[in-house]
This record gives C-alpha cells, sequence and structure tokens, in this order.
C-alpha cells in the first residue's frame, strides 16, 4: 500500500511539473496566437503603443543577440580550446572552469548595473545596442563555453593522433582537423547561446533597451527596442494598460516561440550526435 | 638553426590569457560594484545600511538607505520558492531517473532542458495576467502583488532548474549500488528512499544551493510581481520589494553619481557576494562528492 | 650470452642499420614500462615486435616518432638513434622526425574530411601550395597503397564512406604521400577482417623496397608471414629478437618458445 502511494506520489508530482508549464505556456499561446500576423510582426507601433506591431522590438532582439555572440565567440572559442586541447596543468584548470562556473551564476541584474557602469559610462557608449551586447555577450559567455567544451571534446583523440604523427603543429591539428570536426556542433553551442541572449531582460535594461522609438536603430550607438523588455515594459510602464495587454499577449508568444524554437534545435541536434557518436565508438 | 615544434608557446600564452578572461570579468565586476558602491558605504556605514530598516532614498530632505526591507523580501522570496521547488524538482528528478524509461528519460531530460529556459520575462507575464487576479480574489487583497504571488511563480520557474540538477545527482549514483540493494529483495521505493536519496544527498544539497543562488539573484518575475513596498513584510501577502526589484526599478530613476545610484551598487555588490558564496560552495561540495563516487575527472 | 648469440647471427647478414636503439628505458609515472633495451633496426627491412598485451611493444615504436610527447608524466633515458641523431634528446626537430617517421594506427583515423583532402593533408602541413603536384603526389600514394582501383572515382567523397580495411589502406596512403623513411604500424589490422587484412599485408610486404617498417603486431602468424626480423617482448623487456625464420623455428628462450607455441594465453 505504501510503495504504490509513493510510486503514485512520484509519479503525479512529475506530471504537475510538465503540465504547469504547459499550462503557463498553453494560457499564453491560446490567448496570444490570435494577435499573431505578418502585420504584427513587421509594422511599427503607434498610437502611443496601443496599436500596430513589435518591428522594432524584433529588429532590437535580433541585433543584440547577434553582436552578443559576435563578441563572445572569440573568447568562448579560444578558452575552450585552451581547456580543451593546451592546458595540462589541473589546478589552472580548476581555476579556470570554476571562474566559469561561478560567472554563470552572477545574477543577470548585477551584469546589468556592470554594464551600466563600465559600457555606458566610463567607455562612454551610451545606453545602446554595443553596451548591451557588450554586456549581453558576459552574461552567455560561460554557456557558450560549456558548451563548446563540450564540441571539442567529443572529437576523437585518434584525430589529433593522426594530424600530429604527419608533422604538424599542434596550432595547425586544432585549425585544420579538431575545429572542422567540431564545427556543427560548435554551431549548436552558438544556438543555445542564442536562445539564452534573446529572452534576457534585466542584462539590457539598463545598457540597451529604451520603451518606445520612432525609428529603427541606425547606429551601434543607438539604443534599441527589445522583445523582453516591451513585453515587460508593456505591462508595467504603460499609458493604457487594457489596450496594451493584447500586444503584450502577442509579444510573449513570440519571445517563447523563438527562444524555445532555438534551444529545441539546440538540443535536438545535440542528442542526435550524441547518439550518432555513441553508436561509432 | 632555429628548432620547430609542436607546441607553439607564443599561442599558447595568448590562448590561457584569454582564458583566463571568465576570472579578469568576475574580478572586474567586483571592482566595477566596489567602485561605485564606495561612495554610499563610506558616507552611511555598510552595516548601517544593512541592518536599519527605513528605505527612502529619494527622499529630497532626509533620504534613507536602509536595505533591511529589501533583503528581507529577498530572504522571504527565495525561501518560500525554494519551499515550492524543492520537493517538486527533486521528486521529478527521482522519476525521471528511477522509473522513466531508458527512451522516454532521454526525452524527459531535453524537455527540461528546454523549458528551464522559458525566459523569465514570460513568467512574470504570467504571473501579471493569471495568478494575481487569483490571488487577489482568493484571499480578498487590495491587490495581488505580494510575496506570496512572486514566490510561487518563481518557485515554478525555478523546478526545472532543480530537477535537471537533481538528476545529474542521481545519476552519478553508480547503479551496483541499486543492484546490490535490488538484489537483497528490496522493493523500489525502499531503494529510493534508503540507498539512492542517501547517496545523492550532498548531490541534491548541491542542487539546493544552486538553485538558491538563481532565485536570490533572479530579477524580472520578482520586479513584475513582488508589488514594490519598501517595508519589512509582515505577511505573506504584503507588497514587497526584494534586492533586485530595488535596483531593477530604481536605477532608471537615480541619478548617476548620487547617494542613491551608489546604494544600489551596494546591493548589486551584496548580491553578488552572496551568488559568488553560494557558487563556490556548491562547487565545493560538488567535487568532493565526485571524488567520493569515485567518477571525478 | 644470449647477446652475443644475436650478434653473432646479426653479422652474417650484411644490413644496414636504420634505427639504433641503446639502453632504452622508459617510465609511465612511477611504473618503468621499458626495461633496457638495445637493437638495430635494419633499413629496408619488416621488423615485427611481437608479444602479449601490456609488454610494452606500443609504447618502444611509439617513442620513434616521439607521440609520448602526448603522455603526461612520463620519462624515457637512453638513445634512439635515427641517421646519426639521437632523437630522444630535447633539442630533437619533432615536426621534421614525424616527417621522416610515419605512423599507422591500430583503429583507421581517417580524417573527416573527403578522400584527397585526407591524403593532401601531410603534404599541406609541409607547406606544399601547387595542386597540380598536390594531385599527383595523392593519386600516386593511392596506386602505391592499392587504393587507386577501387576510389579512383570518389576522390571528392567524405573517407568516412569507405570499408574499415580501405579506411586503413586510406591511412597508409596518408603516411606515404609525405615519403618518410620509415614507417611504423601499431597494430594496423586489430580491428579488419581477413580479407582486408591480407590486402594490407600485402601492401606491406610490397613497401618495404622503398622503406623501413616497424609493425606491432600480436598475432604470431603475421609476424612470421611478413617480417624478416622479429622481436619478442615480454613485460617491458626485449626477450629475444633475430631473423624471423629464426625466432619462430629456432627460438632461443624458453619464454619466447612459449609464447610462439601459445603456452602463455
Amino acid at each position: 500500500m505504501k510503495k504504490v502511494l509513493f510510486n503514485h506520489a512520484i509519479k503525479s508530482i512529475f506530471f504537475l511539473n510538465i503540465l504547469l508549464v504547459i499550462l503557463i505556456v498553453g494560457f499564453i499561446f491560446i490567448k496570444g496566437y490570435k494577435i499573431i500576423s505578418l502585420k504584427f510582426l513587421f509594422t511599427m507601433p503607434y498610437n502611443s503603443m496601443t496599436e500596430g506591431g513589435i518591428f522594432p522590438a524584433l529588429v532590437g532582439t535580433f541585433l543584440l543577440t547577434s553582436l552578443s555572440i559576435i563578441f563572445a565567440l572569440p573568447p568562448g572559442v579560444i578558452t575552450a580550446i585552451y581547456l580543451n586541447e593546451y592546458v595540462k596543468n589541473k589546478h589552472l584548470i580548476n581555476i579556470i572552469k570554476i571562474s566559469i562556473n561561478t560567472l554563470a551564476g552572477v545574477p543577470s541584474v548585477v551584469f546589468g548595473l556592470f554594464g551600466f557602469s563600465v559600457f555606458v559610462k566610463f567607455f562612454g557608449f551610451g545606453v545602446s545596442l554595443l553596451s548591451g551586447a557588450f554586456t549581453l555577450s558576459i552574461v552567455i559567455l560561460p554557456i557558450f563555453i560549456s558548451a563548446t567544451i563540450e564540441a571539442l571534446s567529443a572529437v576523437p583523440y585518434s584525430l589529433r593522433e593522426a594530424s600530429m604523427a604527419l608533422g604538424a603543429t599542434k596550432l595547425y591539428t586544432i585549425r585544420h582537423t579538431v575545429l572542422p570536426a567540431a564545427f556543427s556542433s560548435i554551431m549548436t553551442a552558438i544556438i543555445l547561446s542564442t536562445g539564452r541572449a534573446a529572452g534576457e531582460t534585466a542584462p539590457i535594461l539598463f545598457t540597451a533597451a529604451v520603451f518606445f522609438q520612432k525609428n529603427l536603430p541606425d547606429s551601434l550607438f543607438s539604443p534599441v527596442m527589445a522583445l523582453p523588455y516591451h513585453i515587460y515594459a508593456l505591462m508595467t510602464e504603460g499609458t493604457h494598460p487594457e489596450k496594451q495587454v493584447a500586444i503584450a499577449y502577442g509579444s510573449a508568444l513570440v519571445l517563447i516561440i523563438t527562444v524555445l524554437f532555438l534551444i529545441s534545435l539546440a538540443v535536438f541536434l545535440r542528442e542526435k550526435r550524441r547518439r550518432y557518436v555513441n553508436f561509432k565508438h | 638553426m632555429k628548432i620547430k615544434t609542436t607546441e607553439n608557446y607564443k599561442i599558447e600564452l595568448l590562448f590561457s590569457a584569454v582564458s583566463f578572461f571568465s576570472l579578469l570579468a568576475l574580478f572586474l565586476i567586483f571592482l566595477t560594484l566596489a567602485k561605485e558602491s564606495f561612495h554610499s558605504i563610506k558616507e552611511i556605514g555598510l552595516i548601517k545600511m544593512i541592518t536599519s530598516s527605513e528605505w527612502y532614498p529619494t527622499d529630497e530632505e532626509n533620504p534613507a538607505f536602509g536595505m533591511l526591507p529589501l533583503i528581507t523580501a529577498s530572504l522571504y522570496v527565495t525561501f518560500l520558492s525554494l519551499l515550492i521547488s524543492i520537493p517538486i524538482g527533486t521528486l521529478s528528478a527521482v522519476y525521471i531517473s528511477e522509473f522513466a524509461k531508458p527512451k522516454a528519460k532521454l526525452f524527459l531530460k531535453s524537455f527540461i532542458e528546454i523549458i528551464s529556459a522559458v525566459p523569465s520575462v514570460v513568467f512574470g507575464f504570467w504571473g501579471i495576467v493569471f495568478l494575481v487576479p487569483i490571488i487577489q480574489k482568493l484571499f480578498d487583497l487590495p491587490t495581488g502583488y505580494c510575496i506570496l504571488t512572486s514566490s510561487i511563480v518563481l518557485g515554478i520557474m525555478a523546478v526545472p532548474i532543480i530537477t535537471s540538477l537533481c538528476e545529474d545527482a542521481l545519476n552519478m549514483v553508480p547503479s551496483s549500488l541499486r543492484e546490490a540493494s535490488y538484489a537483497l529483495g528490496a522493493e523500489k521505493h525502499t531503494t529510493i528512499i534508503r540507498i539512492i536519496i542517501p547517496a545523492a544527498s550532498s548531490g541534491i544539497f548541491t542542487a539546493i544551493i544552486l538553485g538558491a543562488g538563481r532565485i536570490i539573484g533572479e530579477t524580472m518575475v520578482v520586479l513584475m510581481l513582488s508589488g514594490g513596498s519598501a517595508v519589512i513584510p509582515e505577511s505573506l501577502t504584503d507588497p514587497a520589494r526584494p534586492i533586485t526589484s530595488a535596483i531593477a526599478s530604481e536605477m532608471g530613476e537615480t541619478v548617476v553619481g548620487s547617494l542613491h545610484y551608489s546604494s544600489l551598487f551596494t546591493l548589486g555588490l551584496i548580491l553578488f557576494v552572496i551568488t559568488v558564496i553560494l557558487s563556490v560552495l556548491a562547487q565545493y561540495i560538488s567535487s568532493k562528492y565526485s571524488l567520493k563516487l569515485g567518477k571525478g575527472r | 650470452m644470449l647477446t652475443l648469440n644475436i650478434k653473432e647471427e646479426l653479422n652474417k647478414t650484411e644490413e644496414k642499420t636504420k634505427i639504433k636503439v641503446k639502453d632504452l628505458n622508459f617510465y609511465y609515472g612511477p611504473k618503468q614500462t621499458l626495461k633496457n633495451i638495445s637493437m638495430d633496426i635494419y633499413e629496408k627491412k619488416v621488423t615485427a615486435i611481437i608479444g602479449p598485451s601490456g609488454c610494452g611493444k606500443s609504447t618502444f615504436i611509439r617513442l620513434f616518432n616521439r607521440m609520448d610527447e602526448f603522455v603526461l608524466e612520463s620519462k624515457s633515458e637512453g638513445e634512439i638513434i635515427i641517421d646519426g641523431k639521437n632523437i630522444l634528446e630535447k633539442d630533437t626537430d619533432l615536426i621534421d622526425l614525424r616527417r621522416r617517421v610515419g605512423m599507422v594506427f591500430q583503429k583507421p583515423n581517417p580524417f573527416p574530411k573527403t578522400i584527397m583532402e585526407n591524403i593532401a593533408y601531410g603534404l599541406k602541413v609541409n607547406g606544399w601550395k601547387d595542386n597540380f603536384q598536390i594531385e599527383t603526389r595523392v593519386i600516386d600514394s593511392l596506386k602505391k597503397s592499392a587504393l587507386w582501383e577501387e576510389v579512383k572515382y570518389r576522390l571528392k567523397e567524405n573517407a568516412y564512406g569507405l570499408s574499415g580495411g580501405q579506411q586503413q589502406r586510406l591511412c597508409i596512403a596518408r603516411c606515404i604521400a609525405v615519403r618518410p623513411e620509415i614507417i611504423l604500424f601499431d597494430e594496423p589490422c586489430a580491428s579488419l577482417d581477413p580479407i582486408s587484412t591480407a590486402k594490407i599485408e600485402e601492401l606491406i610486404m610490397d613497401l618495404k623496397k622503398d622503406y623501413t617498417i616497424v609493425i606491432v603486431t600480436h598475432n604470431m602468424q603475421q609476424a612470421a608471414r611478413i617480417s624478416d626480423y622479429t622481436a619478442f617482448f615480454l613485460m617491458g623487456e626485449m626477450i629475444e629478437y633475430g631473423l624471423t625464420k629464426n625466432i619462430f623455428e629456432n627460438p632461443k628462450d624458453k619464454r619466447t618458445e612459449d609464447y610462439i607455441t601459445g603456452r602463455f594465453g
């Protein structure tokens, strides 16, 4: 009796858990899908944000995430290469890994403060696309490094051996054998990090995002609208909350779809490759 | 003649320098926060800020920077959300690791990972449109924005995070332990309660610490749902202003360089120190633990 | 006594020494995996190293192209002299050494690139730029490794599409494309079927006229079939070394005899 109860309790709690999230996403989906249309996606907002679309927010999020990936890519890949291919000292590996994990645990609003003080003020970039992208790039760096290390360590050692036995240097081996072999998994890491960057709000709160903009951003130094911030702003700062809720539903749904699509794609690709690798060896 | 070697020490040096970027970033964040908060710490004093309970930073004649209400609110919300997410999270992990069939296991793990990526602003939004009116009606409150609402939403949000961390911990338990227990005729629930959960306990503890770090630093949900009142909350249905919420909402209205501005960075510094300690502690425990189970690298 | 016999026997033949190993010791951490090994390996001959697994035979030949570089906490003593130069010395140009001493591994390890790119890899490592020259050398190498007929219309296809045996011959082609002087084979047929094995063996016999070959194998028939000289290793020591014929037909050491007649599991 006790046993049956225990097993059932665990199962029902698990499905309650899944159900809750499905409920949340489903709720927003049902309320939001009617609002989404091509017009909603591709027109500017007007009439003090009570009508029109979310085009500038989409563009802003796209620019912010792409730029932050571009900034995070070089240090991320190099750190992963160094940790996976070069460093032999265990203590050094530990120090670097601990700092990566710790960086991953820093609250996003703290990154926002840091970005404001350093990029907005100290470097004088102002509240801008550039400041926001730099801040976001530090936020996603730990995620990107971890995923890239996984990508590199999946490349079989025998390939490195083959290359070195032909007289290649370590650097040549990395450039011509390891990186090409890991290319698609590094792409997965990029997709994963993009998904994370697209949903972040707090880091861009004081570094990049504005509530409303008449025109699309025309330089790295213009502030931008961004999808997650847009949802927050519509719900808290609007002048006509009752009219703006509909737009917020639409924006939330677009954000959910974008983020979940990117993350699912990355997870799917990764799992597929993991299974393939398992079969091969 | 210059000897060619396979290693290129200049490149290695460059790479190692870049690899310390994460450590450097941590230091820079700390330095920046320290530098910006210096003004308020010097003027008012850290102890006084932390222990006094009047937070009126924008009062023109007599501004007060007592952080106790904000810190209390953060602790309340974190504690309550953990109360929700720990049981659901750990038990869900037990389900995935011990009950689900191998194929379903892979799928469920991926599923948990995917839903843990739902942006926090979406949870905040859902809280506003769905939960706030319900809580308001249920408890007959003037407003549904309160500690309870934000704790519930935050708790739900933290469940997948805790689930996946706990699942990793349960996975580390060698299957030989399971087999040994089953071979002695123990049933599944006995094995789980007596063997697996104790063996994974420090991993689960690590998961909880990491989860706590995430929750205390989470911004958007508490910003959108806590109600924003900066007094020490007396009941669950009181509105409150946790640390992250104060930083996020007040940074926009403060004057750069003012005492208020500096005190917001002090809040950031406190948050940073708490999360760094939690994170390092969790890693320390988990490295000891994996060594003990012989699965350390 | 034993060494005297070997010397006597070897002096009869007039071989040119390509690799001279002198008092070689190798340590992996606190464990000594090679003990006091001295032997001469002769030019344009096939030398087989046999012995039970864990006897140090792989470790031994991996020193010839210094693949021990990647083994952490290892230490070597003694000398390995190739063309008058001790390659264990610190100032050895490892890149040049590996170009002269090629290696074929136990498991086929082609790069996830096209067949053409696989063989061109070593050439590009050596700074070859001219595509025509590269292509000529690739085709030549494929012919020499008896793979040309099977792949001549598929040069631009991924090497992973080849069978295991073909992949291993591709790895041999990749190795000989850079025209090494010595080729090390580390159990090249361990993961192959009998037919592919036969092809590789045939190929090794054929390559002998141009290259000095050292092959590690746990397959005694294989050693007997293809090698001119055989060394028997046991627990890091070289027990016996001599003409293959003598080792197999008339072993001088009891342990060699036991191993060859299958008394060692």
